[in-house]
């Protein structure tokens, strides 16, 4: 109900949604629930496990009852709290967890059998028959449980992620807060003030307080004001602080558009991780339930709750209201309805000695035993001395008291402590270094403790800063906190609850230590206690006392549960924005990239790169009848691929030579200008690392060509080793990848094509097998790298990027001319799979140089990396499984990488095993399929005939073993 | 976790890649294996608390360091070039 001269929402401004499909209306500044509340609807959603009534609890994020679903389609997001999100023209809400309609959810039959579903009832019920698990029990529990529905679609919906940077950060715009962000700000420091609701002021909008003599909203207003004047701060409304993380970085959740219609462009929500010199946490606290006999209905509340409701809102959630209160703090709720004129029929509350606040009626000593009303509260029982006594009401405010909102001090591992003074668990002094606690979130309840508290806490951040300290007169408040007293649990017949949203009674906790499962984190599990959404936020003390009285130990003895990131719920689309499709990896491009697009290649990723599978021409309906002319072209005739996704690591210096010598297993020293030479590098412990060539370009001055996947990681092991190992020579090297396009132009007809588009025509006398050197293409100066690796007649030619497409297209419409083209990967690995050249495919980082044949590349005049471990005798047994080649030679004739390699007469078994597959293609050179891989003894082997079984694919096939070498092994073509 | 690197100052963790202890700046003279070899390459004490680590600011500068930190509570006490370490 609406009540009348109350609440900050704006009554010009009518807004109207939806909830459950019925449409509703409420003002701009409403959340669902206080919307919700001034319709009179109080329930609002079913409970997880017994489907039992729920209605609005809270006022905030810490809710755990109200959990609605918003937006439609694909955009739609489960459990958002009702009492967060504002409502805004269109929005579209519904409640969750019912089968059927919210007012006769058909799974509320659990809530009659609720011995059935009592605390581990997943581990004991759903163990026998064992075969009913995925039959039975899984789909309809798949189907009862779970909170919300997912969609299944991407969001369409736009996120962000951003990058803060501040001196000091304030996390909550309370009293503290905002004293906290004035003392830095108008110290000098960059301040970012963050405050989870629409509006700076927190409890100071709800609790119709003084400050200074002024109402408190009047106060907050000339605070903020006097904020915005320093200049120095960034005022983040709407924002929650998610997580605490080492470094004083700090995650936090920004809702910038989910409280208004969409708008293009405009994210929904923004995760910021933030990084601060110092912080302060002014988190508040929040209320207590007591766990009394049937204290779950709609209509009960936090008494906190309602006071924000009545002063923020302008609503009221009942008409006749009850306060259950074990301290002071709650009568300020029954003051503030009797202001707005709401019937406070009592204040009920456990203490004894106690003066009312105000014109209500006051029960002492007294304890509401239970409550009436299936769809929300009608009527309640109170014990009061030796008497029972029954009230009608359809609303009642329950406090048991505060708990510091302390969870960002534990999120990188401190353990809050208890402070038996109030009842409470605490921060630990320096729980996190540099994050200083204010006010309520360390146990200081009223109002001007929190104001200077706010003050200190900015003071002790400043000076950690090196800044000189500029206080803020501090303004007058109540500095009373009242008094408190526990009442946990209320002890009468029926069952009590804990934690709302799992439906985790008393009766659960006791029987959980009952079993055995008495540590905190056993009971929890056990119970499902402060699991989903309420995160212990509202149930974890109540059920830790409970769990005490039990065994007998004391609360600080039993400890809490562990606090972890994030506070409230984020979602997925949300922390991973920017992240999704494309976003999760950059592309990298050649220069090529348009050219073989535009001819319909298909591109593969190699890394980050995307390089073309191969070229279809117009008919050609199958990758292999591409790959195979392609081979065939490039055999016959000449073909051009680009190759600039090769590392390229341009290295310098007078001692470059005697650093290649450190890095290769092989002599480059002696390697003159002009000249190429294939190089292996292993790595520490002995096994190969990756292979290439390396060019010298004048002395001193060298190229190397490291695979495209390990471009990274060689460029990161070439600056260990020049500055950890070998800082004594004289060398400098950088990436050179992207500055330079290189495109391969193979076969019998290279030369020929090179020489249309060189300046200066080379021939095989000048120009000869691993040659190198400057040339000028179309008057562009360019390196020539005569290379190959597929065998033929090859070149590489380098120019700079800028010209890689024109020379990419120019090369090919030549190639054409001349019977040849483009090419693509798939040929690539053909050809190079016919001359037995590998690459990561074999070098895949357990093979050592003895494995894949290249012992003799292991220089015997020279230290270089792995050398030492290469010589491990285990390294060099003859047993080891080494490169070879395979043909099939039976019935079936195809061959699958990844099979493995058996004696013809073995059975297909682990122990059997003596080799396996890497690299397979079907060789239109040869006629028939051919692979590499690794045989035990595999050498002296050559010629045998063994089986090869694909378990995967169900393959068998009788191969014969050969040399890796099956075309042109004399190397007569790339010499040509 | 923030790494002060010498040359870029204090930059975010994900700049930064870790090898393993700093015992990878030992390497034992010897081109046969050895047990020096095989402790340099296998054999690491593994302590909970205060270590020096070998991390690259590969996002970065390409600098290699040796952190001084605690990889129980994450503290970074001190970090230096690895070309100064050695030298
Ligand atoms: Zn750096």
């Amino acid at each position: 109900m609406r009540l009348d001269g109350k609440g900050q929402i704006n009554r010009d401004t009518p807004v109207r949604f939806h909830f459950n499909g019925a449409p509703y209306s409420g003002f701009k500044g409403d959340t669902v629930a206080s919307a919700l509340m001034a319709n009179g609807v109080k329930l609002v959603g079913r409970s997880f496990k017994y489907h039992r009534p729920r209605g609005v609890l809270t006022a905030g994020s810490e809710e755990p009852n109200a959990l609605i679903q918003v937006g439609e389609g694909d955009a739609m997001l489960p459990n958002v709290r009702a009492t967060v999100q504002e409502i805004y023209a269109g929005l579209e809400t519904s409640s969750q967890n019912h089968i059927g309609p919210l007012e006769f959810d058909l799974l509320s039959i659990n809530d009659l059998v609720p011995n059935f579903l009592s605390a581990g009832f997943y581990y004991k019920t759903f163990m026998w028959p064992r075969g009913f698990w995925e039959k039975v029990y899984e789909p309809v529990i798949r189907r009862a449980a779970g909170l919300g529905r997912i969609t299944h679609g991407a969001s369409p919906e736009e996120n962000e992620r951003v990058f803060g940077f501040c001196d000091v950060l304030v996390i909550g715009g309370g009293p503290a807060g905002l004293m906290a962000a004035l003392t830095a700000a108008r110290s000098g420091a960059d301040v970012i003030l963050m405050e989870e609701s629409a509006d700076l002021g927190e409890r100071l909008l709800s609790d119709g307080e003084l400050i200074d003599g002024l109402p408190a909203d009047i106060w907050v207003d000339e605070t903020v004001a006097a904020l915005r004047d320093t200049g120095h701060v960034r005022i983040m409304t709407r924002t929650t602080a998610t997580g605490a993380y080492d470094g004083l970085t700090f995650g936090a959740v920004e809702r910038v558009g989910s409280h208004l219609p969409h708008t293009p462009d405009l994210p929904r929500e923004c995760f910021w991780r933030i990084r601060a010199r110092q912080a302060v946490l002014a988190a508040g606290a929040l209320e207590r339930p007591i766990a009394f006999p049937m204290n779950d209905r709609p209509g009960i509340m936090m008494a906190s709750a309602i006071r924000t409701y009545v002063n923020r809102y302008g609503v009221t959630p009942g008409e006749k209201v009850a306060i259950f209160a074990t301290n002071d703090d709650a009568h300020k709720t029954a003051v503030e309805l009797i202001d707005a004129g709401v019937d406070v029929v009592a204040v009920i509350d456990s203490r004894t000695g106690i003066q009312a606040h105000g014109d209500y009626r006051l029960h002492h000593e007294a304890q509401v035993i239970s409550t009436k009303g299936r769809r929300g509260l009608t009527e309640l029982t109170v014990r009061s001395g030796g008497s029972e006594f029954r009230l009608e009401a359809d609303c009642l405010g329950m406090s048991g008291g505060w708990n510091p909102t302390l969870h960002l001090t534990c999120h990188t591992g401190a353990r809050p402590v208890w402070n038996p003074d109030i009842h409470a668990f605490v921060p630990v002094d320096d729980a996190i270094k540099g994050l200083h606690p204010a006010g309520a979130c360390r146990g200081t309840f009223d109002t001007a403790g929190c104001l200077s508290e706010g003050v200190e806490a900015a003071a002790k951040a400043l000076k950690a800063l090196g800044k000189r300290v500029r206080r803020p007169d501090l303004p007058m408040a109540e500095d009373a906190a009242g008094a408190t007293s526990p009442l946990w649990t209320v002890e009468a017949k029926g069952r009590a609850w804990l934690d709302f949203a799992n439906d985790v009674t008393t009766k659960d906790v006791r029987q959980s230590a009952a079993e055995g499962f008495k540590s905190v984190e056993h009971m929890k599990r056990y119970t499902t206690q402060g699991m989903a959404p309420d995160q212990g936020k509202s149930s974890n003390i109540g059920a830790l006392a409970v769990l005490a009285d039990v065994t007998g130990k004391g609360i600080p003895e039993t400890g809490t549960t562990t606090y972890r990131p994030p506070f409230t719920p984020i979602a997925l689309a949300t922390m991973g924005a920017g992240a999704q499709g494309k976003g999760f990896a950059p592309e990298r491009f050649t220069t090529s990239h348009k050219a073989v697009t535009a001819r319909g290649a298909p591109m593969m990723e190699a890394g980050l790169w995307y390089r073309p599978s191969y070229l279809p021409l117009p008919g050609e309906t199958h990758w292999r009848q591409s790959c195979d002319r392609e081979v065939t072209m490039v055999r016959n005739a000449v073909g051009v691929i680009d190759v600039s996704t090769l590392g390229k690591i341009e290295i310098f210096g007078a001692d470059a030579g005697a650093f290649l010598d450190f890095l290769y297993t092989n002599m480059f020293s002696t390697l003159k200008p002009g000249r190429v030479r294939y190089g292996l590098m292993l790595r520490e412990d002995g096994h190969v690392m990756d292979d290439g060539t390396t060019a010298c370009l004048a002395p001193g001055h060298y190229v190397m060509t490291t695979t495209t996947a390990a471009a990274g990681a060689i460029m990161a092991h070439m600056e260990f080793v020049s500055q950890a190992l070998r800082p004594d020579l004289d060398v400098m090297f950088t990436s050179v990848t992207e500055q330079w396009a290189q495109f391969s132009v193979a076969g019998p007809r290279a030369r020929e094509l090179l020489n249309r588009v060189l300046d200066h025509p080379i021939d095989n006398q000048t120009f000869p097998f691993m040659q190198c050197g400057a040339v000028k293409v179309h008057g562009i100066k360019g390196r020539l790298f005569r290379i190959s690796f597929s065998g033929e007649q090859a070149y590489e030619i380098a120019v700079p990027s800028a010209y890689g497409d024109a020379l990419y297209r120019d090369l090919v419409a030549r190639a054409e001319a001349l019977g040849g083209g483009g090419y693509g990967l798939e040929a690539l690995n053909v050809l190079r799979i016919e001359k037995g050249f590998i690459t990561h495919g074999e070098i895949h980082g357990q093979v050592t140089a003895f494995d894949v044949g290249m012992q003799g590349m292991l220089s015997k005049k020279k230290d270089f990396i792995g050398k030492a471990a290469s010589t491990r005798p285990g390294l060099l047994e003859a047993d080891r499984e080494q490169l070879v080649g395979l043909k099939p030679v039976g019935a079936v004739k195809e061959l699958t990488a990844g099979a493995h390699l058996f004696d013809r007469d073995a059975e297909p078994t682990r122990l059997n095993d003596r080799g396996y597959i890497t690299s397979v293609a079907y060789s239109p050179t040869l006629g028939h399929f051919i692979g590499l891989g690794f045989l035990r003894d595999g050498p002296n082997r050559v010629g045998h005939h063994m089986k090869i079984v694909d378990h995967l694919r169900g393959v068998t096939t009788e191969v014969e073993i050969c040399d890796p070498v099956f075309f042109d092994p004399e190397g007569g073509r790339a010499r040509g | 976790m923030h790494i002060n690197c010498p040359h870029c100052g204090d930059r975010d963790q994900r700049e930064f890649s870790i090898r393993g202890h700093g015992t990878g700046l030992s390497r034992p003279k010897g081109e046969t294996w050895s047990d020096d070899w095989n402790d340099f390459l296998h054999i690491r004490d593994n302590l909970a608390g205060r270590i020096q680590e070998l991390w690259h600011h590969g996002g970065g500068c390409g600098a290699w360091l040796v952190v001084d930190r605690s990889n129980v509570t994450h503290e970074i006490f001190g970090t230096r070039l690895v070309s100064e370490v050695r030298s």
